[in-house]
Parts: structure tokens; C-alpha cells; sequence
């Protein structure tokens, strides 16, 4: 029974259908060539890196939003799980908790209160928009009430008048490793795991197979509760950590930051080609999508276009990017 | 309305579908249309709705060429495809959904409410089923979602009603509604191309039927000059020997024991059990509460009393996954929904019940999967590209190939079968029937529960039939014929 030729089966991949998987990096290669021969300035390494590290922000949040995206959720709360997160560690430094410490408590509590939008989503059966819209209301709460509505200042002193070596709250935001910056490396170490755990594991499997199709993956054997819970604590442990390299760049935290974030994270997976219904994308493809909102805001910045058309423009690029990667 | 259509070649890329396909349809018959998935039929008819454009060939409606560009052109020239999937929309009312796109209004584009129910009730009477015209569509059965449909053809006054797979989800008694309304429908010169693989509905049915062969036209027949032989020796181009092969296996233990088991009106006091190699045939009505029971024992479905047993160990099973620990295998009824990841690749379908199998400490082993489904792919015959073929792109037949080896491949002490054939072409029934002697004769026991009668006395070596959740009698299959089964399956006693 050697007779393939019925029908329906036509799979050969068309160079079509590569452009839409790799668009995201055609997309980047072209503004970067762009933006390199506008602007010369934009080619210096010292600026390279710089994108990089602008990049960290959106990009380690981004990553963790590609996993709860593909398994058919969404997570709106990233911004306030930062924030409220970032604050807490705030708060024990101001307490004298060794910065160490003080730091793991915050991923900690990033990844439970992602947990706790995971167990609205399925304990809850609520639909992710909503369960995260409300995690993330709550959380900004938190995080003005423990504040009081103010930032916490001057934190690398107060672990030094505390008698705490500052040196590792300052080394994850403003370290250098031979001059790359540690956010930078902490991203190109961060994409290696998600492309690990996404690709080669079983739960990576999981995941896909939640979004694809949750029904046939629980028939399957999936534990869809588990695998949904564990992609909204990655994607709190993302969030707190960004908030760390945050409050250690700006020494201080407040109730406000990453408001807003969730926006350019969805904004960077779409851009990557990942299906917004779950099932199909790649965190590669995110990574481009991180790496062209970055140079984008960077170039616009070089090329002093004004901040009110910055946002027209990237949502202009972003329309075409997303347009030209529709299912081929 | 009389339809030729002559010479259809239809190409996707390299892909020919149609060569030289075609058929005539008479005024006022029903015309059943048959092959084996790819043959072409929905191709062919996609083309006379214009959903597709020819390649080359003729169609002449009344002896006028004509080329619709689009399914409204057909639907005005009175030609109706309703689809197997059907097109309704489950939000909105009967009424709502009959005037979709059409709807009656009043000046300012206002909806005139009142003219749209009183035309609505009028083809519902004139077809003699009563739907409430108010009733939201998710609510109605899909027996009724497609009379709906049929209405919604009714009243732009069809001429033409293709018919794809009408009967795949409807009761028996829907079904019989359907028959008599399609009988109705040919008396007032109404014309249907019936497109099934149901041979039984095909003869009970049908006037002529036309058959197609890899995008080929073979021939076409008056229904009472053929029998089912020679039907299937045009379909596949060959003899195919004997309908069910076969199976001389020794029964042994008993593996998989259900006692008491009920969950309010949907079962109730299920008692049974299945030796090794043995198939128990399940019978019973659509909606009997076969499937539930299936999703029970799978631990898919939570119910009130009753016990199961291994091996005759009791066994506690609260999800899939203990189940499949525990070694029951379930092949589910709606490979679409529920058997298949549709955007997968064959290689991750096959590998996702057997996570454990094809990885080490949770890290996938490139060497171990793909052994595994390459294995898979020949030992079940699946045709495709390899791997790396999405299932989306597979025939009917080689999906649930695909859904059979992921089962398998977990080595199942009890495999749970449900409607294993729908929506299979002969040729890879006859191979799924081959795949279950197989694991007959290595020792599974499998439950098959089928809704076609034939299938289920010809496979089985028992056969329980179900009766409104309960279970209203076993048979040795040496005993059993069309009439005992259903006598038990509408709750009459032997």
C-alpha cells in the first residue's frame, strides 16, 4: 500500500509558508538595516547592547506570556505581579532582610500569585482575560496599600546602612559580565530554558498540547489543571524577576511600575507568530518579536521622532508584521 | 431540475483530486454519491455550489452551461449544499438562523418579526416537523439542527439538496424522520445527492447511485441492479474479500470488571465484564448512555455507586491519566474533538499519551519518538509524509489510524473503542477490524461500541446492549441477529 497520492495530501512546505514561520526575523533584519543606515549612531555596540538590555524587560515578561498563550490563556496581571512583587522586596530590604533573601522572597511570591491566577482559571473556571483581569487589579491594590501610594527610595544604601553587602541587589540590574550587561545575559539564558522546556520536555509537549486542544490532551492523560497552574507561576516568576533587575537599575520601587506591560508582552508574542488561541508558536519567534519592538523604540528615540507618533508607528508595524504572518 | 456534470478535473497545487469525474442527476430521484474518502465526492460538489472552480468540464443545469461563483449563486439557482458539519449558528433561534442574511424587514431596515415567525411556522408545517421556531439552536438536538436546515433549503424553494453524511449523528428515530422527509421532499420533484457510507441507507434510500474512484467517475447504477458486493468492488477497484475478517483467539481472563455502576438517569446499575482477547460488542441507541458509560470507566466522567475492577483488583480511577496507569485505553467517539491534536503532527499524537514511553526524567528523547512513531506509521499503515504530516491533512481513515496507535502504544489491558469506523471508507474499516483481532489475539480485551449493527454482530464475540442507561441484555453473538439486538435496544424483552 505504497499510494500516497490521495487527495488531501499536500504537506510540502511552500517558501510561503517559510517566510510566515521566520517573517518575525525578516521583519527585524529590515529594521535593522533600516534603522543602521538612517541613523549611523544605532550601529555602535555600545547602543547594540543597550537594546539588549532595554529588550530584558518586555522580553523575560514576554517569555513567560508565550507559555500561558500557548496553552490557550492569556495573562494580563504581569504588570502588577512585577509591581507588587518589586515592592514586597522593597519592603524587607527597608526591614533589613539579607538582599539575597529579600530577592528570593520576591520570586517566590511572583510565582504563587501567578499560581493563584492558575487556580482561578481552572479551580475557578474563570476565562483567563477575566481571571487575570482581576489578579491584576488586585495586585496593583496590594501593591499601593503596602506602599502607602509612595516609592521606596535610596534601596542600595538602605542595605548598606542595614550592614548587608548591596553588592548582588546592584549586580542584577546594573552588573556587567565582559561588558554585557547581566539583564542581557540573564535574557539569552532565560530564551535557552523556554526553548528547552518548550521543546525538548514533556511538559513543553504539555503545554502545546493544552492549547491545541485540551479536551483530546486530557483524554490523553494530560493534567491540564497542573500544566495551566505551573505556565501562570512561570509567567509570576518572569514578572518578579523583571521587577528586580527593574528596581535595581532605578534603586527604588514604586506601586506603578510595569503598569502597562502586559501590552507590549502580548504585542511581542503576537509579533512572533504565536497563535493567540494557543497551541502553535515558538518562543524564538517572541524573541524577534522582543528584539523589533526594542529596536524600534530605540531607532524611533535616535531618530528623535516625537512620542506621539512612536506609538502609531509601532502599532503600524506590528499590524503588517501580524497581517503578513496570517496562516499563509 | 436535471444536473450534468461531465469531464471535472479540479487540481490543489500538484494535487489532482478530480480527473474526469462527473455524474447526472434526474429530476426528483435521490442519487446516492459514493467512494472511499478522497474519492472526490464533496470536491465534486463544492465545484456544482462553486465553492471551488473547475479545472475542466462541463456543468449544464437543464442543458444550460452554467458556473456559479459562489454557494449564494447556487442557493439562488435552487441548489443547497448542507454541509456534514452543519452551518448554524448555536446563539441564536430557529427562526433567527432560517432568516440569517435574508431577514424580512420594514422601512429603516427594521426587522419585521412577525412576517419572519408566520413564514417560518408555514415551512415547518409544510414540512411536517415541529421545532419550536423560538428555541435556541444549542438547545435542539442535532436531528433537529439539521432539519433546521433543510428548512432554511425549503424556503429559498431548493431544487437541488446535497446531503453530506446526513445521518452520521442523528438517533434512529431521527434518522427515520430524515428518510421520511427526504421521501416527501423527491414526490414534489425535489432532487438529492445523498452522500453516505452507510450501505444499508444507501438501499433503503436511494434510486441510482453514481461512484467515484481517486477523482474518477467508475459508473453509476440503478439501485436494484447492484448489491453491496459489487458497490464495494467499484469503490475500491477490487474485490475485498470478506466484510469482517476473521479472528480465531482463545478467550482468557477476565480483565476488566464493572459492577453497579450509576450516575442518576444517565446509567444505572451497569454490570459487566471482559475477558482477555475477547471483544464485548456495545449496542444500544444513540443517547442510551453507551458513551457515558465508556467516559465513566475512563474516569472522564464522575459517577455515584459502582465498582470497577482490574484484573480483578478494584481500582479507584478519578482521571485519564490513572486510568491509562490502570490500562485502559479509550478510543473516543469524535477523533475531531476529542481523539486528535487536528494541528499536530502524527509523530506528537502518537507521542502524547505515551509521554512517559518516548522520554527520559521528562526530557523528550528524539531517538525513542521517533522509533516510536515511525513503528506506528507501518504497523498501522497510516499514509501520509511522514512524522512530520499534519493530521489535519490526513483522510478520515488514517486519523483514527493515528488515534489507534497512540492507544495501542500505551499497552492497554482494556481497550474501550467508541464508534471506531464513523466516517470511515471500507477499505480502512476493513483494516481497523484487522487492528482489533490483532489485539484480540495478543490478549486486550475490547469493549467496541457501535451504533452499526452489522459492525457490532459481526465483530463482537458478546454483545451488550443498552436501553435508556440500563443494560437490558448480553448475548453470545453466535446467537444474536438484527432483531434480538433491537428488540433489546428499544427496551423490549427475548
Amino acid at each position: 500500500m505504497g499510494n500516497t497520492s490521495s487527495a488531501t495530501l499536500n504537506n510540502k512546505k511552500s517558501w510561503i509558508s517559510y517566510i510566515g514561520e521566520y517573517g518575525a526575523f525578516i521583519a527585524l533584519l529590515f529594521l535593522v538595516v533600516v534603522i543602521s543606515v538612517i541613523s549611523p549612531e544605532f550601529r555602535t555596540s555600545g547602543n547594540l547592547l543597550n537594546v539588549l538590555r532595554q529588550a530584558t524587560f518586555n522580553g523575560l515578561i514576554a517569555f513567560g506570556m508565550t507559555c500561558v498563550i500557548l496553552s490557550d490563556g492569556i495573562d494580563l496581571s504581569v504588570g502588577s505581579t512585577l509591581a507588587l512583587s518589586a515592592v514586597i522586596c522593597a519592603k524587607l530590604l527597608l526591614e533589613g532582610v539579607p538582599p539575597v533573601l529579600a530577592m528570593l522572597i520576591a520570586l517566590v511570591t511572583g510565582t504563587v500569585l501567578g499560581a493563584v491566577s492558575g487556580l482561578l482559571v481552572t479551580k475557578g473556571r474563570l476565562q483567563p482575560f477575566i481571571a487575570t483581569l482581576i489578579t491584576m487589579t488586585a495586585y496593583r491594590g496590594f501593591a499601593f496599600i503596602l506602599t502607602d501610594g509612595k516609592p521606596i527610595s535610596n534601596l542600595a544604601r538602605t542595605i548598606e546602612t542595614e550592614g548587608s553587602d548591596s553588592f548582588p541587589f546592584k549586580l542584577i540590574g546594573k552588573g556587567n559580565f565582559c561588558k554585557v550587561p547581566i539583564p542581557a545575559i540573564l535574557l539569552i539564558f532565560a530564551l535557552v530554558v523556554f526553548f528547552f522546556v518548550l521543546n525538548k520536555t514533556t511538559f513543553g509537549r504539555k503545554v502545546y498540547a493544552t492549547g491545541s486542544n485540551a479536551k483530546c490532551a486530557k483524554l490523553a492523560g494530560v493534567n491540564i489543571t497542573a500544566t495551566k497552574v505551573i505556565v501562570y507561576a512561570i509567567s509570576g516568576f518572569m514578572s518578579a524577576l523583571t521587577g528586580l533587575i527593574l528596581i535595581s537599575r532605578l534603586d527604588s520601587a514604586q506601586p506603578t511600575l510595569g503598569d502597562g506591560y502586559e501590552l507590549d508582552a502580548i504585542a511581542a508574542v503576537a509579533l512572533g507568530g504565536t497563535s493567540m488561541s494557543g497551541g502553535r508558536g515558538r518562543i524564538t519567534g517572541t524573541f524577534a518579536g522582543v528584539l523589533i519592538i526594542a529596536v524600534l523604540n530605540n531607532g524611533m528615540n535616535l531618530l528623535e521622532v516625537s512620542t506621539y507618533y512612536q506609538d502609531v508607528i509601532k502599532a503600524a508595524v506590528i499590524l503588517v508584521a501580524v497581517l503578513s504572518d496570517r496562516k499563509r | 431540475m436535471k444536473i450534468e456534470m461531465k469531464g471535472i478535473n479540479k487540481s490543489f497545487g500538484s494535487n489532482q483530486v478530480l480527473k474526469d469525474a462527473g455524474f447526472v442527476l434526474e429530476n426528483g430521484e435521490v442519487h446516492a454519491l459514493m467512494g472511499e474518502n478522497g474519492a472526490g465526492k464533496s470536491t465534486l460538489m463544492k465545484i456544482l455550489t462553486g465553492v471551488y472552480t473547475r479545472d475542466a468540464g462541463t456543468v449544464t443545469v437543464d442543458g444550460r452551461d452554467v458556473v456559479y461563483k459562489s454557494p449564494q449563486e447556487a442557493e439562488k439557482a435552487g441548489i443547497v449544499f448542507i454541509y456534514q458539519e452543519l452551518n448554524v449558528l448555536f446563539d441564536l433561534t430557529v427562526e433567527e438562523n432560517l432568516f440569517m442574511g435574508k431577514e424580512i424587514t420594514k422601512k429603516f431596515g427594521i426587522c419585521d418579526k412577525k412576517a419572519m415567525r408566520k413564514k417560518a411556522q408555514e415551512a415547518m408545517d409544510k414540512m411536517g416537523v415541529k421545532i419550536p421556531i423560538n428555541a435556541v439552536m444549542s438547545e435542539l438536538s442535532v436531528g433537529q439542527q439539521q432539519m433546521v436546515e433543510i428548512c432554511k433549503a425549503i424556503m429559498v424553494d431548493a431544487k437541488v439538496l446535497i446531503m453530506d453524511e446526513p445521518t452520521a449523528a442523528l438517533t434512529q428515530s431521527e434518522t427515520e424522520g430524515l428518510f421520511k422527509l427526504i421521501k416527501s421532499l423527491r414526490k414534489k420533484g425535489v432532487s438529492i445527492v445523498y452522500i453516505s457510507h452507510r450501505m444499508e441507507e444507501i438501499f433503503e434510500l436511494c434510486d441510482r447511485i453514481t461512484i467515484l474512484r481517486d477523482g474518477t467517475y467508475v459508473g453509476t447504477e440503478k439501485i436494484k441492479d447492484v448489491n453491496m458486493d459489487d458497490i464495494v468492488r467499484m469503490m475500491i477497484g477490487r474485490e475485498i474479500g470478506e466484510r469482517f475478517p476473521a479472528r480465531d483467539v482463545k478467550i482468557g481472563k477476565e480483565m476488566l470488571r464493572v459492577e453497579g455502576l450509576t450516575k442518576g438517569k444517565t446509567f444505572k446499575d451497569v454490570n459487566f465484564s471482559v475477558n482477555s482477547g475477547e471483544v464485548l460488542g456495545v449496542s444500544g441507541l444513540m443517547g442510551a448512555g453507551r458513551t457515558e458509560i465508556m467516559h465513566a470507566i475512563f474516569g472522564n466522567l464522575p459517577f455515584e455507586s459502582g465498582k470497577i475492577f482490574i484484573e480483578g483488583k478494584e481500582v479507584r480511577i478519578k482521571n485519564a491519566r490513572e486510568a491509562i496507569s490502570a490500562g485502559i485505553g479509550f478510543i473516543t467517539e469524535d477523533r475531531k474533538t476529542e481523539g486528535l491534536l487536528l494541528e499536530k503532527s502524527i509523530a506528537e499524537n502518537i507521542e502524547l499519551a505515551n509521554l512517559g514511553k518516548v522520554s527520559s526524567k521528562s526530557v523528550l528523547s528524539k531517538k525513542k519518538g521517533s522509533e516510536l512513531v515511525k513503528k506506528g506509521i507501518e504497523e498501522f499503515h497510516i499514509k501520509c509524509f511522514g512524522p512530520d504530516h499534519e493530521c489535519n491533512n490526513l483522510s478520515g481513515g488514517n486519523q483514527q489510524k493515528v488515534v489507534f496507535a497512540k492507544w495501542v502504544y500505551t499497552d492497554p489491558k482494556v481497550l474501550i473503542m467508541d464508534e471506531p469506523t464513523r466516517g470511515v471508507d471500507i477499505g480502512a474499516k476493513k483494516e481497523i477490524y484487522s487492528v482489533i483481532n490483532d489485539l484480540a489475539a495478543k490478549g486486550v480485551a475490547i469493549i467496541l461500541v457501535s451504533s452499526e449493527l452489522p459492525e457490532v454482530l459481526g465483530m463482537s464475540d458478546r454483545i451488550m446492549v443498552v436501553h435508556e442507561g440500563k443494560v437490558t441484555g448480553i448475548i453470545d453473538a453466535a446467537e444474536a441477529d438484527q432483531e434480538k439486538v433491537m428488540t433489546l435496544a428499544t427496551g423490549g424483552t427475548l
